[in-house]
């Protein structure tokens, strides 16, 4: 009998010592590789983190010439002194870049505010002397205003999260169970039922949101939470069966047929061996999905309108209200990206591996 | 432990005939190997009977319990695939406990524990138990793979190719492994391979397949020294069976294109023309030989010899112990056993006895 000693290697060769690997021209053209990535990242990056720095601008910081970029305290006066030093003078200063860092805009998007008369300005200022006002209160007081109670947004985004959620996991589990049937058992007429799946994504949501509209004021479906959870269920449940389905086809089923005659029933050889194995293109799955109900505008605006509405079209309508404030729209769409990006970081080590491997790949 | 009955089972994958009337019988206690080339319907036999595959027709029976429309977990057959199918996001330890941990045994994880590591030292694994399956050989794989089969008491084993992916070496170690395995604990073993070695070394019986069909059933020996067709007298045997084209003249054989002729002790039954099969070690050089003929090749494997004679236009092996000092184009004569000749239809191939 031989010994394990002959078997094998004991510790699976990871590196790659491939000499086409190691050689300097490979090397530097990794290099420039790496510094292009870098670069499209910067640039994908750029917008993310205007909005970033214009979420925490005052009016007037907001829009400035040239932009301001550097948050200095105080900003905003050594920024007006150097403009008019440059319009006096000609002199140019790294100062006319400074904003001064503030929560305007945060208190525009979480409020609502009216304008105070300056019997009760009068009154508010006294408030604030004694050390009586908030921090909140004082920035409305520094625009001339009194806030009245919380906006709409956090109620918007909680929809968000609701409906976005629900869904995602909706159309995941259900995309999960008929990718799998899909690939393991013989379906009459299968590949007729996959197109007729896909071809629900086929027409622009432009096209349906009329004929839908009349049918969920008919079913009472209109601006509720159930009705876009449905909707979004639908329209995702078809690029989950097919992204899901990639995956498992890759899972040889040699491993379900050990399962089943190792003692194990269909779904418990479904749960404990094709799931663990499936993780990856599940995470990828469920971001492609959350993205897309998180970011659904067209039917949210034509088919909510207060309770179950989302902040997609609640972020867009801020543009009418009077005068446009950048900065608490920007403090807007900066808590809308929160939620997807925390999800993605979280999932991100399945992603690389779901978004490579998998139906994408094919 | 139990015995399997399979009768008359018939399946057809689309337009294709997998199996056709497929019958036999493994004893308790059995090794049974399934002989046959690739797609002759091994695999099929198996996943029907383990109930992996629904047959069209025929009934599969353990103990005279008829268990056709059983699902597999309630078969309680332990399969070895021919791919391992180690689970890859399971250790060792888990992927032998696997079986142990289904609801159907509802086993406490104390006793899994000592199955696992008596199954674990039965094949020298224990130091893996904590290892990630991807990260062993091909052999620890198959031991684990045949581990997880033994850690339970199934009714029976099914074991697909499971030395197949294995090179010469590691093979012929597990080969006994599973044969001493086999023997100490007495179980029903149904070993599938396309190997007629592991099948005349492991087997108490062999079934010999040919596209979907049982050609013969028998012991090593009956397979070996009366093959029912050419097609078995082909299939075993190294180096292959000497299997030429001959007539019978009275009581005389004459082999097509050669000198040899030989007087035919049962001449009287034979057809006009037949095959004649000899095996190699049948044929012997003897410096006393009755036919002659001239050494077209030699090869040496160490403790045997295989020679080619060439006679006319005919070349037979001829199998010798030891090394030989025959050199190419010497002058040979043979000698071929008379009373170890097979004969065969020449249309069928079916054996004349």
């Amino acid at each position: 009998m031989a010994s394990f000693e002959e078997t094998g290697p004991r510790i699976p060769v990871v590196v790659s010592t491939r000499v086409d690997k190691i050689h300097p021209i490979s090397r530097l053209s990794r290099t420039i590789r790496a510094i292009a990535v870098v670069v499209v990242a910067l640039i994908l990056l750029l917008p993310v983190v205007a909005m970033g720095i214009t979420a925490f601008k005052s009016r007037n910081a907001v829009v400035s010439v040239p932009p301001s970029l550097i948050p200095v305290p105080n900003g905003d006066v050594l920024r007006v002194e150097a403009n008019e030093l440059k319009r006096d003078t000609g002199e140019i200063s790294i100062a006319r870049n400074f904003f001064a860092p503030t929560l305007e805009g945060f208190v525009f998007l979480l409020t609502e505010r009216a304008q105070a008369g300056p019997a009760r300005a009068a009154e508010l200022r006294t408030q604030a002397q004694e050390g009586q006002l908030s921090i909140f209160d004082q920035i409305a007081l520094d625009n001339g205003q009194e806030i009245l109670g919380p906006s709409d947004y956090v109620a918007r985004l909680r929809n968000s999260l609701i409906i976005a959620g629900i869904s995602t996991i909706v159309s995941v589990v259900l995309g999960l169970f008929a990718a799998y049937a899909f690939s393991r058992f013989r379906i009459p007429g299968e590949s007729d039922l996959l197109f007729f799946i896909l071809s629900t994504r086929m027409l622009p949501p432009v096209v349906v949101t009329i004929p839908l509209f009349l049918m969920y004021r008919q079913l009472n479906l209109h601006d509720t939470h159930f009705g876009m959870i449905l909707l979004y269920t639908v329209f995702n449940l078809s690029l989950s069966v097919w992204l899901l389905k990639g995956f498992i086809d890759e899972i040889p089923k040699e491993y379900e047929e050990a399962a089943l005659v190792d003692g194990y029933s269909r779904l418990q050889a479904f749960v404990k061996v094709v799931l663990p194995q499936a993780v990856g293109g599940i995470a990828a799955t469920t971001v492609f999905c959350l993205i897309f109900a998180w970011n659904e505008y067209a039917f949210a605006l034509m088919l909510t309108s207060d309770t179950a509405r989302t902040a997609p079209p609640s972020i867009a309508t801020m543009l009418g209200r009077g005068g446009i404030e950048w900065s608490a729209i920007a403090a807007g769409s900066l808590g809308f990206l929160i939620p997807v990006v925390i999800v993605t970081f979280a999932l991100r080590k399945y992603l690389l591996r779901g978004v490579t491997f998998g139906a994408i790949r094919k | 432990m139990s015995n399997i009955t399979l009768q008359g089972i018939t399946k057809t994958f689309r337009d294709v005939t997998a199996l056709s009337k497929v019958s036999f019988e493994v004893e308790d206690g059995e090794f049974f190997v399934l002989l046959g080339p690739t797609g002759a319907g091994k695999t099929t036999t198996l996943r029907i009977i383990s109930g992996l595959e629904r047959q069209d027709e025929g009934t599969v029976s353990f103990d005279g319990e008829d268990v056709s429309d059983l699902p597999p977990a309630d078969r309680d057959v332990a399969f070895v695939f021919q791919q391992y199918s180690l689970y890859p996001t399971m250790s060792v330890y888990d992927n032998l406990a696997f079986p142990l941990r289904s609801p159907l045994r509802n086993m406490p994880e104390p006793e899994i524990k000592t199955r696992v590591e008596n199954a674990a030292e039965t094949l020298r694994i224990g130091h893996l138990l904590e290892r990630k399956t991807a990260k062993l050989s091909g052999g620890e794989m198959q031991r684990v793979a045949i581990g997880r089969a033994i850690v339970r008491t199934p009714r029976i084993y099914v074991m697909d190719e499971p030395l197949s992916n294995l090179d010469a070496k590691l093979r012929e170690s597990l080969r006994v492994d599973l044969q001493h395995l086999q023997k100490t604990q007495r179980s029903t073993t149904l070993f599938v391979t396309h190997d007629q070695i592991e099948a005349l070394t492991m087997a108490d019986r062999i079934g010999v397949l040919c596209q979907g069909e049982i050609v013969q059933i028998g012991t090593p020996e009956d397979i070996y020294d009366r093959p029912a067709s050419t097609f078995v007298a082909e299939l075993v045997g190294t180096p292959h069976i000497n299997l030429v084209e001959a007539r019978r003249d009275d009581g005389a054989i004459f082999i097509k294109d050669s000198q040899v002729r030989m007087s035919a002790t049962n001449g009287g039954k034979l057809p006009p023309s037949f095959l004649l099969g000899v095996r190699p070690e049948d044929v012997q050089p003897s410096t006393s030989g009755e036919y002659s003929g001239k050494i077209a090749l030699t090869e040496p494997l160490g403790a045997e010899t295989i020679v080619h004679i060439r006679s006319g236009d005919q070349d037979f092996l001829s199998l010798i112990a030891g090394m030989t000092d025959l050199k190419l184009g010497d002058e040979v004569k043979f000698n071929i056993a008379l009373d170890r000749l097979h004969f065969f239809d020449s249309k069928s191939g079916n054996r004349i006895s």
